[in-house]
């Protein structure tokens, strides 16, 4: 039972790590998208 | 294109639903380590992804670094046309051959050999010119993701395994961690260098760092390590469903790579098409330039 509590919390810190990491993308991307927007609006 | 990525998004759920439960119902359980040995299936595939996407930048980096000198192109494709076929040649020879660890089989040293040229061209056909640096920050960014679960979910593997968090010296976990570290150290000089040089140099550290793939791979047959020898082509001997189960695994983590890997290639482009806009825009203020011929200006979007 305690072992299996490891490989749970492999499983979990796997999907932890890569949404962490999508979440970074998803903002910059917005940050991106909000900047270009705002650049057009200025030209 | 657009169509085409919530496709595939689809596709590589369902994949990665498959694989997980193919981890965690269908696989048997191991002898000795009963259940906690499933973490074999994120840990060993993320490993091979990690692996592949620094093998993609190390392609990008030595291209890009060439690109502006015919010379030296061209010196590099022949370079790799005949290493390609040397190598191939050399594995088969007894004194090479000799060489080869134990349980490692030659054919599988010989298709290792034949990826480097094969690679080599089809990174250089699919991203010409600046795309080649675009590539190799992504792969970069996106291997270091991929190797920071290794270096997480090795020790909560070793832990009950061992008995151990860590085991100090071991060359494969050290080289391990050299290498997440030599690609952390490759982002940093990316995000907080502003020089005119610094994707040359980032594509030299690359090249450099990318040398320890290979240690780090066959450290376990090299040297004494903690850490176990391999299951696949090592002599060792796995359950036909087990390495199904990690295959299946490894194909679901490639698709999800390949779709992170695309979207941080499009945020990459997107970043430096506003740059680009930035400059030009600078340059209109100097009475450089005409703002028709600036980027954002000839999209539509």
């Amino acid at each position: 039972m305690n072992a299996l509590k490891f490989m749970i919390a492999a499983y979990v810190a796997t999907w932890v790590i890569h949404g962490g990491y999508l979440v970074t993308l998803v903002s910059r991307y917005s940050r991106l998208r909000r900047e270009m927007k705002e650049f057009r609006k200025n030209q | 294109m657009k169509r085409l990525f919530p496709i595939l998004s689809i596709l590589t759920a369902i994949f990665l639903a498959y694989g997980l439960y193919q981890a965690l119902w269908v696989a048997p359980a191991d002898a000795l380590q009963g259940d906690v040995y499933r973490i074999i299936y994120y840990h060993v595939p993320s490993a091979w992804t990690a692996f592949l996407l620094f093998f993609i930048n190390f392609m990008a980096s030595i291209q890009y670094l060439v690109r502006e000198k015919p010379g030296a192109r061209s010196a590099l494709k022949w370079i790799m046309i005949v290493g390609g076929i040397l190598g191939v040649i050399a594995v088969y020879l007894p004194p090479i051959k000799g060489m080869i660890p134990a349980g490692m089989q030659p054919s599988a040293v010989a298709t290792t050999v034949l990826m480097v040229p094969a690679f080599y061209f089809v990174v250089g056909w699919l991203f010409p010119g600046e795309k080649l640096d675009v590539l190799a920050v992504t792969t970069a960014e996106v291997g270091v993701v991929f190797c920071t679960i290794v270096l997480v979910t090795g020790p909560i593997w070793a832990r009950p395994v061992w008995g151990i968090w860590w085991a100090p010296g071991d060359i494969r976990l050290t080289s391990t961690l050299v290498l997440w570290l030599i690609y952390v150290s490759y982002l940093v000089l990316r995000r907080f260098s502003n020089s005119a040089q610094t994707q040359m140099l980032a594509a030299t550290l690359a090249v450099f760092g990318a040398l320890d793939v290979p240690l780090v791979y066959l450290s376990i047959w090299f040297f004494r390590t903690q850490h176990p020898q391999p299951v696949i082509g090592g002599g060792g001997s796995m359950d036909p469903r087990m390495l199904h189960t990690l295959l299946i695994s490894w194909m679901a983590f490639l698709c999800f790579c390949f779709l992170v890997c695309w979207s941080r290639f499009r945020l990459e482009l997107l970043k430096r098409e506003l740059e680009e806009a930035h400059a030009m825009e600078s340059l209109v203020g100097a009475g450089g330039a005409s703002k028709a011929s600036m980027p954002l200006g000839r999209s539509s979007r």
